[in-house]
């Protein structure tokens, strides 16, 4: 469970000040599937970055999971998105030189697990994501919609409760888009917490709960 | 993240750019080679010098006329006045002292030797038969000169190797006789090849009893005294001896130097090991450019590599984890680098090993240590402000550029 109470998010750009959220009140029932639309520059990806304790407000207070996250020190912060949150990029942010099989082991080499462990779940997740046949190759041999398969397999490989994705499909064709969000509402089907970056309407609407996003507000909070 | 996987991934980042890590690598070999190769140059020069001065003899205590205040500087240096000669008594007379084991007189003149027509000019050396134990030689064939009285010697003589080829080629030499100057002298051995010791090719001199030498070069006087102590310990005990001895016999006045092997090899060993440290430092240097270099690597790295190590922290690397990263793949670079250096800077001592073998060309242990260490901390210090740079690195910066 998600809450945020009075988020408040500012840059400064010389002297001047851009609100890129402004009292931002929001709760998340944990396995909710929310898209967030709204137009360019309107605190999206501030807003996503928030929740995924990349980015700290300026003001406000965020509860993750019944805790208060809003004061973590940044070493407790990183644990917490190991842990618990996992990102799917636009650009996938793939490590270029790493298999697909080492990035999806990247979170779980980080969190210390040990390989046996370690080889049992991204063999898991290989088959979850039908990349068997790709386990050996480079980001550079794998297709876009690969990519973002591989991306999903790796925020998922920690069993986080939290998925964030800032416009998953921006990159790819429609249909390879509509494949990688339907491997998201797989995720999402099976009781993880999914929010939807995304500029495409009919991928917005695929989701139950809708918020709309203007100038740093919430114009709009609609569940289907 | 286990130490197996942080080795792991640093060995990722350096095997996916090659390019990068060879240089690198090169940077460091270069120094640590250089380091390894100059001061095994300077050692081998050091041992050299102290082996040549081993070849005297052992325990050995140089005694000439003439008083100099510097102690330990070199015999051919000391051109003290002379107010008294030695003389073959006050060499005898050192024989009283219960810390000399043998002595041995010495007169150094040149003389044309002469075999039938054949005609040589070589150095002629007048001792006693000591001598051969005092500088610790070797006959090659038949005997030294004879013990005996040294005041009255018998006309033989004794001839280096290369003399008597030059003089009798493949024919015997031994048993012949031969003249140096007006005087005839039976050759009773022939002294084992030891070449050049300390300037002095004992390949090519003739040995002669004191006496005869004495009435060649028409002079009293000695050259100078080889006096032996009985171990080394003895040697200082020996020095003192010689000292009021002949200040006795020459009417209490100090007139002779008494030059330890000791003394002397001492001041050679310091200002050759000081040399060694000199260029190994000047050789270090360059192990502080390839740091430097390091240094740059790591900060372009911390560019080229922001979206990565944006990525890192935001699937929950902590900063430490990102500087471990980073100073694990410096500390294999160096351990790298110091590897190849050592290899090549060990094949660059032994070619020129193969290209002088007179000289034992050995890196000194501290140069095999300093080398690889200063590699890894020069590396390992330039790399703090990158780590520090990259573990500081904003991820939603990172992350939000293309
Ligand atoms: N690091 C920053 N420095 C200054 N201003 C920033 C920074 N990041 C975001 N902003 C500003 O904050 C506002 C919200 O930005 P944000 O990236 O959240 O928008 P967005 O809704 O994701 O837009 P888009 O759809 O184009 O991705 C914008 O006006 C943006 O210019
Ligand atoms: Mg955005």
């Amino acid at each position: 469970m998600i809450r945020l109470t009075g988020i408040e998010r500012v840059f400064r750009v010389g002297d001047e000040a851009v609100h890129a959220l402004r009292g931002v009140d929001l709760l998340i029932e944990q396995g909710e599937y929310l898209s967030i639309m709204g137009p360019s520059g309107s605190g999206k990806s501030t807003l996503l970055n928030i929740l995924g304790l990349l980015d700290r407000p300026d003001a406000g207070r965020y509860e993750l999971n019944g805790h208060d996250v809003t004061g973590l020190a940044d070493d407790e912060l990183a644990r917490v998105r190991r842990e618990a949150i996992g990102f799917v990029f636009q650009f996938f942010h793939l490590v270029p030189r790493l298999t697909a099989a080492q990035n999806i082991e990247l979170p779980m080499v980080l969190a210390g697990i040990d390989p046996a462990e370690r080889r049992r779940r991204l063999d898991k997740l290989l088959g979850e994501y039908g990349l068997e046949a790709r386990a050996g190759h480079r980001p550079d041999q794998l297709s876009g919609g690969q990519c973002q398969r591989v991306a999903i397999a790796r925020a998922m490989s920690m069993g986080p409760t939290l998925i964030l994705a800032d416009e998953p499909t921006g990159n790819l064709d429609r249909h390879t888009g509509q494949e990688v969000m339907a491997v998201l509402e797989r995720v999402h089907r099976e009781g993880g917490t999914v929010a939807v970056v995304t500029h495409d309407p009919e991928i917005g609407a695929r989701a139950q709960r809708r918020i709309r996003l203007v100038d740093g507000e919430i114009a709009g909070d609609a569940s289907a | 993240m286990r130490f197996a996987d942080l080795l792991a991934f640093a060995w990722q980042v350096l095997g996916g750019y090659r390019t990068r890590t060879a240089l690198i690598l090169l940077a460091m070999g270069i120094g640590v080679a250089a380091v390894v190769a100059v001061s095994a140059i300077g050692e081998g020069a050091r041992l050299y010098v102290v082996n040549q001065f081993g070849s005297l003899g052992t325990n050995l205590i140089i005694v000439l006329p003439g008083r100099s205040e510097t102690a330990g500087a070199m015999p051919g240096v000391l051109m003290g006045k002379t107010p008294r000669d030695l003389s073959i008594d006050d060499a005898l007379a050192l024989k009283r002292s219960p810390s000399i084991l043998r002595i041995a007189p010495l007169i150094v003149g040149a003389g044309d030797v002469r075999v039938g027509s054949r005609i040589r000019e070589t150095p002629v050396l007048g001792t006693t038969a000591e001598f051969i134990r005092v500088r610790q030689m070797a006959m090659a064939q038949g005997l030294f000169l004879p013990e005996g009285d040294p005041r009255h010697g018998q006309p033989v003589c004794v001839i280096g190797a290369k003399v008597a080829s030059e003089l009798f080629g493949a024919r015997q030499a031994l048993g012949e006789w031969l003249r140096i100057g007006d005087r005839r002298f039976r050759i009773v051995g022939v002294l084992a090849k030891q070449g050049q010791s300390l300037g002095f090719n004992t390949d090519e001199i003739v040995v002669v009893p004191l006496s005869a030498a004495q009435a060649l070069f028409n002079t009293e006087a000695l050259f100078r005294v080889m006096v032996e102590a009985k171990s080394r310990e003895q040697i200082p005990d020996a020095k003192a001896d010689i000292e009021e001895i002949l200040r006795q016999r020459h009417e209490g006045e100090r007139d002779v130097t008494a030059i330890t092997q000791d003394a002397v090899l001492a001041t050679f060993d310091r200002i050759l090991r000081a040399l060694t440290l000199a260029v190994g430092g000047i050789a270090a240097i360059s192990l502080a450019v390839a740091g430097i270099l390091v240094m740059n690597v790591m900060l372009i790295a911390v560019t080229q590599r922001r979206k990565e190590i944006g990525l890192l922290k935001a699937i929950g690397a902590t900063g430490a984890q990102i500087r471990a990263a980073f100073f694990t793949e410096a500390v294999m670079l160096a351990l790298g680098g110091a590897a190849c250096g050592l290899v090549v800077g060990k094949l660059g001592q032994l070619a020129i090993g193969q290209a002088f073998p007179d000289i034992p060309f050995t890196a000194p242990w501290w140069a095999v240590i300093a080398a690889p260490l200063t590699a890894i901390v020069t590396s390992v210090l330039f790399t703090v402000v990158p780590a520090k740079r990259a573990a500081m690195l904003d991820p939603v910066m990172a992350l939000s550029k293309r």
